[in-house]
């Protein structure tokens, strides 16, 4: 048993298994299908409406698409981190209510535009950082303390902006929304600088690793002197970032601060989580799947829209992917 | 530092003088003395009860002792927790082992203390070096693993348990502590982590073994310690003794 020929076959079988397994057997796989849903969700979702409504594989659409995507995909990113510890957070689209009426407040005080950006994100980030605190040093639920500061904050947004949306007319943010660069529009390239930052740190990061850690067994990851309260902490703080980008995005996007929830974003959020195949209790993740699964839902919308889908239909549609999804889920392994 | 009756002998890696624990009025041990010989593998057994699993946790820093003092290496070490236990040398094979199922083997073997390229302000995991230094890990121990990329999750019993003590020996410690580590597995797999253990002290790494099954303590220490309803109450060579004697010495029979 201990004899040290035994380590030449140990390092050769390692070697050979360590070789992708082949096409067909991936297919067959279930998992595989799980873990790609949102690949597959998107490219089925584009086949259907390019045959069904060509338009929508026309550039101006797709490029439209995409601009439409980039605030969810955002959303979605810091969405992801926090699910990947296990948790939820349902405050991130009322923090992007709050990052939007700071924003245009600040603005109107005359205080600039950037400083107004700064703080919008700098006010979205502490209410993640609060959301971390309260759930490690409190010990109260996620799904508690967040549903807390949805309320919460929703009220402090509805008390500064005394319910009236406040108009940002700001060139900074105009160019923002409608500049391009290359074949795509600000907005996505702030999207994709998102993926690609999240990405890294997901994966090539301590910090990524730990965070997975945390998710996935926290006794474990304490045993090991992984800090854990410190990373959900730092994942909800990177939740309420997120949301501050978000903020800039949307206000970018319709040239207002309004002081109204777009709830369909917190939940389209959870879905884009969810689509991209990213375990609601934690411990596994990627940033690629939600981004893609923001992306097909977005096209989802698109495209019923362009096929002249009552809008009423549209949440029905969302529904029945995302408990399809979850379906598939069950495979994964 | 108090005087002490005697000093532990300067070949042990690890020792206790006049230990005891209590939580509230239950007495988990009390007045013991240990020692485990560097480069040796070192068992205490006893019934369930007996305190063995408290001295350990006692030792490795888990636990505050009541009294006593703790010597690491020669100097008195009082451990106020298990990071400066583990940072002074004594890796501890938890017994859930600590895995985290959705990482793999490579990641649960470089868990906090990952490998890291540092890029101006930046330190980016060295995926690649953990990679191939996993392998050399698993394979200076003669473990059978598939691939260093597969999850922990699917992995069996007797795998778990050997990447939890290959991480712990593999971390450079002096002193690696396992308790009970075949009580969840089959024939096959005690067997493979008994050939584990072997090879620890092979590579000349301290063990000390918490185990209830007597003929494994037989199988793989040097020096047996015995307790009994919070005492330690014998030591024994390995080599001088019987599976009767030392059922005799846990009961209290003799």
């Amino acid at each position: 048993m201990s004899t040290p020929e035994q380590n030449a076959p140990v390092q050769t079988a390692g070697a050979a298994e360590e070789s992708r397994p082949s096409l067909s057997a991936l297919l067959l796989d279930p998992s595989f299908w799980a873990d790609w849903a949102s690949v597959v969700g998107l490219v089925g979702l584009v086949i259907v409406f390019g045959i069904a409504q060509p338009v929508f594989l026309s550039i101006a659409n797709l490029q439209a698409l995409l601009l439409a995507a980039a605030i969810l995909v955002v959303l979605s990113i810091g969405q992801t981190f926090v699910v990947a510890t296990a948790g939820i957070d349902l405050s991130l689209a009322a923090a992007v209510m709050l990052g939007a009426i700071i924003l245009g407040l600040v603005n109107a005080a005359g205080w600039g535009i950037f400083l107004a950006c700064v703080l919008a994100v700098l006010a979205t980030s502490a209410v993640g950082f609060l959301n971390g605190v309260l759930i490690t040093a409190g010990k109260i639920p996620d799904f508690v303390v967040t549903l807390g500061t949805l309320s919460g904050i929703t009220g402090l947004g509805l008390i500064l902006s005394g319910g009236e949306p406040t108009m940002v007319g700001s060139t900074f943010l105009l160019k923002l929304a409608s500049g391009s660069f290359g074949p795509f529009g600000y907005p996505v390239w702030v999207a994709i600088a998102a993926v690609i930052v999240a990405h890294i740190a997901l994966y090539h990061t301590r910090f990524g690793v730990h965070l997975l850690a945390t998710g996935g067994q926290v006794e474990s990851a304490g045993a090991l002197g992984i800090r854990t309260n410190r990373v959900k902490i730092a994942a909800y703080t990177i939740s309420g970032f997120c949301a501050g980008i978000a903020s800039l995005l949307l206000v970018a996007r319709i040239g207002s601060a309004e002081p109204l929830i777009n709830t369909s974003l917190l939940l389209n959020s959870v879905a884009a989580v969810v689509l991209g195949g990213v375990s609601l209790f934690g411990g596994r993740a990627s940033i690629l799947g939600p981004a893609i699964g923001a992306l097909m839902l977005t096209a989802l919308v698109n495209g019923l829209t362009l096929l002249s889908v009552s809008a009423f239909y549209q949440p029905l549609a969302v529904g029945a992917i995302v408990v399809l999804a979850a379906l598939i889920m069950r495979y994964q392994k | 530092m108090s005087a002490t009756h005697h000093i532990p002998s300067s070949d042990a890696i690890l020792a206790c003088e006049g230990l005891s624990k209590h939580f509230g009025g239950i007495r988990a041990f009390t007045d013991v003395a240990f020692q485990a010989r560097r480069g040796e593998v070192t068992a205490v057994i006893g019934d369930n009860g007996a305190g063995k699993s408290t001295l350990i946790r006692c030792l490795v820093g888990v636990h505050v002792p009541d009294g006593g003092e703790i010597f690491f290496d020669g100097r008195p070490r009082p451990f106020a927790n298990p990071d400066e236990a583990r940072k002074a040398g004594i890796e501890t094979v938890h017994q859930n082992l600590a895995l985290i199922d959705e990482l793999t083997v490579a990641q649960n073997l470089f868990l906090n203390r990952e490998i890291v390229r540092r890029i101006g302000p930046i330190a980016l995991l060295d995926r690649k070096a953990m990679r191939e230094q996993a392998r050399a890990m698993l394979s200076r121990l003669s473990i059978n693993m598939p691939s260093v990329n597969q999850r922990v999750r699917r992995l069996s019993g007797g795998q778990r348990q050997a990447i939890s003590i290959c991480r712990a020996a593999g971390s450079g410690a002096k002193l690696v502590v396992m308790d009970e580590p075949t009580a969840a597995l089959g024939v096959q797999e005690t067997g493979n982590v008994e050939a584990l253990i072997r090879r620890l002290r092979e590579q000349e790494v301290s063990v000390i073994l918490v185990s209830h099954n007597f003929d494994q303590v037989r199988r793989l220490s040097d020096q047996i310690w015995v307790m009994r309803a919070g005492r330690m109450v014998a030591t024994v060579r390995s080599s001088e003794t019987t599976g009767n004697e030392l059922v005799a010495l846990v009961t209290g029979a003799a």
